[in-house]
């Protein structure tokens, strides 16, 4: 089952992106009578590479800046700034990612500068999030047994409380590259270049072959890493030797 | 202690806040879509104004460096915040004088460090006084009170968002209608349809990674491509089933995007139901049994009251999820605040994008104040 789903998801992107005319005969009900069934204003594959790097430019800063911050505030030194981090991030749940998008335009104008930095800010409130519970989470016994053992508070940040926090420092990047790639999706229209840009042209140029093949291959792009994800978390909780929980 | 402790918090926070009158206060632009000019405090509300701006700036943040007692703390910047948005409201107004009626006055970066720095110490404060339902209900409602006597009264006419508005103001209250019938619309829906799925797949554990499963994959889905891939079936839907067109089922609008927002919602509603029915206590379940209550009394008296707070906090993630979300369904012509939004990217019209921008915010920010007061008051944790 598992290995199926891997198969269809790896075939029809890698079909999509690198050989997209094998589909022509597939989405030529739903183009318009004598219209382009393929997306030919540019190659699906530059599209896929411009989308990724978007999310990759802004997670990276994203996941490097929430975990520093997460780790600050669960230190003694930054106690006092954990219950308005937690609020804050609670509030900026509440903006949806089109609002960041939107707001990101008057300041930096169009294109990808925008998208990159919307991606960014709505990507640190995940990662910080379950980085803090994760961090949060190990028990004090643990803690005080690396103390006892004559571990620097340094030492059992690296070597306890991070390899512990590890599985939901993962998902919460995980959730941040899922929302990453929809957004990205939507900063073709502030003319960033990702796939959104095939969807969109679809629905201004009223060709639902256009629509199925960027929403296809968005789909398709995003359950694959977050399924690469859910690999690397089950990795890591097998190497901090806890008990791999029952697929949900 | 003598020596009285500095709160450390407000010493970080005392930087931007003093900071904040450097940087430019409003924005001026001859019109609507021209760049902003900056104009600073002095500029806009003169002298006298400014000087009482800056010494009121520098008491408050000695004020919050000493002061430690939340209550206080919460009355002062409450204060603080009201007359930094009336000096603001009285600047646009005094600029405006002065200018050619196409003319345009926002607030600057200057004013949103120093409201947005209150805000948050604001909120601070509020959440170190470790309130009870109660007195969180009793903040929502001054703080919506506040709002709306500040809208109400228009000491805020002068700003271009409220000129924007004033222009749209009946495609503003369509645009209300169509985001509230989105978003609460379809959260109903997928009530309706996820808690008896959550109830058959809890009592059958066949079939809960499947069905959880499958919701996951449908989350994990961009927004735009579920809302565009919706398109196809039901323009199909439309042309082949009689009736349908009539009912008002189009492959673009309303149709599609309420049914992506639906699917959206299922996930956290079916799985919250499941942990929830798990964490029902099996002593409790028994006692209700041998007390000889019957399943159908069972899941009502007992299963429901216990796993409410669970599904409440299903609700808000949903709930704030979709209002998000219902921006996105301007795209394929759903109506919403969303149009406001990608109708102001288009005309590169900051004022447009607020106007879609603010309520979106403020609706999901009171909604999820709202149901955090209502998993308060079942009895579960408040996020």
């Amino acid at each position: 089952m598992t290995a199926l789903r891997w198969i269809i998801l790896i075939g029809v992107t890698g079909g999509l992106i690198l050989f997209p005319a094998l589909f022509e005969p597939l989405l030529r009900p739903f183009a318009p009578a004598g219209g382009p069934a393929i997306y030919d204003r540019a190659s699906l594959a530059s599209l896929t590479v411009s989308h990724l790097a978007l999310v990759a430019l802004a997670m990276i800063p994203s996941t490097l800046i929430a975990l520093s911050l997460a780790i600050l505030v669960t230190r003694p030194a930054g106690a006092e700034f954990l219950p308005m981090a937690r609020v804050l991030a609670n509030i900026g749940q509440t903006f949806p990612p089109v609002a960041v998008l939107a707001l990101s335009v008057p300041l930096l104008g169009f294109g990808a500068r925008p998208t990159v930095l919307a991606l960014f800010l709505y990507g640190l409130l995940p990662i910080f999030e379950n980085a803090l519970a994760g961090l949060r989470a190990v028990p004090g016994s643990v803690l005080l047994s690396g103390k006892a053992m004559g571990m620097t508070p340094r030492q059992v940040l690296a070597q306890v409380e991070m390899p512990l926090a590890l599985p939901l420092i993962l998902e919460g990047i995980r959730i941040s590259i899922v929302i990453a790639l929809s957004t990205a999706t939507i900063g073709s229209t502030v003319a960033a270049r990702s796939l959104g840009e095939v969807i969109i042209a679809g629905l201004t140029s009223n060709n639902p072959a256009y629509v199925i093949q960027g929403g296809v291959l968005t789909g398709c792009i995003a359950v694959l890493l977050y399924d690469a994800f859910g690999l690397l978390i089950e990795i890591a909780k097998r190497l901090t030797g806890r008990e791999p929980q029952q697929a949900a | 202690m003598s020596v009285p402790r500095i709160d450390r918090l407000s010493a970080v926070m005392a930087l931007p806040l003093l900071a904040s009158p450097a940087l430019t206060a409003f924005g001026f632009r001859p019109n609507r879509i021209a760049p902003p000019q900056p104009r600073t405090w002095a500029e806009a509300i003169g002298w006298p104004l400014t000087g009482a701006l800056l010494a009121g700036l520098v008491l408050l943040a000695v004020a919050l460096l000493l002061l430690r007692r939340p209550g206080m703390r919460l009355l002062l910047l409450a204060g603080a915040l009201a007359a930094l948005v009336v000096l603001l409201g009285r600047g646009a107004v005094l600029l405006l004088e002065q200018a050619a009626p196409a003319a345009r006055v926002s607030p600057g970066a200057g004013f949103w460090l120093a409201a947005g720095t209150l805000l948050l110490l604001l909120v601070d404060a509020f959440a170190r006084m470790r309130p009870g339902p109660a007195a969180r209900a009793a903040l929502l409602a001054c703080a919506v009170a506040g709002v709306a006597v500040l809208l109400g009264s228009g000491t805020l006419a002068g700003l271009s968002v409220a000129a924007e508005f004033r222009v749209r103001a009946d495609a503003f209250h369509r645009a209300t209608a169509d985001h509230l019938v989105l978003a609460f619309g379809s959260f109903l829906a997928a009530l309706v349809f996820g808690l008896p799925t959550g109830l058959a797949i809890q009592r059958h554990p066949g079939l809960r990674g499947p069905v959880l499963n499958l919701l996951t994959l449908i989350q994990t889905i961009p927004s735009i491509a579920l809302f565009g891939i919706l398109i196809v079936p039901l323009a199909w839907v439309a042309a082949h089933v009689p009736g349908a067109a009539d009912a008002g089922i189009k492959g673009i609008g309303t149709a599609p995007a309420l049914i992506a927002l639906f699917l959206y919602s299922l996930l956290p509603i079916v799985a919250n139901t499941v942990a929830g029915l798990d964490a029902v206590p099996r002593a409790v379940t028994e006692a209700a049994r041998g007390m000889g209550m019957t399943e159908a009394r069972r899941l009502w008296w007992i299963d429901l009251p216990l796993t409410l707070p669970v599904i409440l906090a299903a609700a808000r993630i949903v709930l704030v999820q979709n209002i998000g979300l219902a921006t996105v369904g301007a795209l394929i012509g759903s109506g919403g605040y969303g149009t406001f939004i990608f109708q102001g990217i288009g005309q590169t019209a900051t004022d447009l994008i607020l106007l879609g921008v603010i309520p979106t915010v403020a609706l999901a920010f009171l909604t999820s104040s709202i149901m955090d007061l209502l998993i308060a008051l079942s009895g579960g944790q408040p996020q």
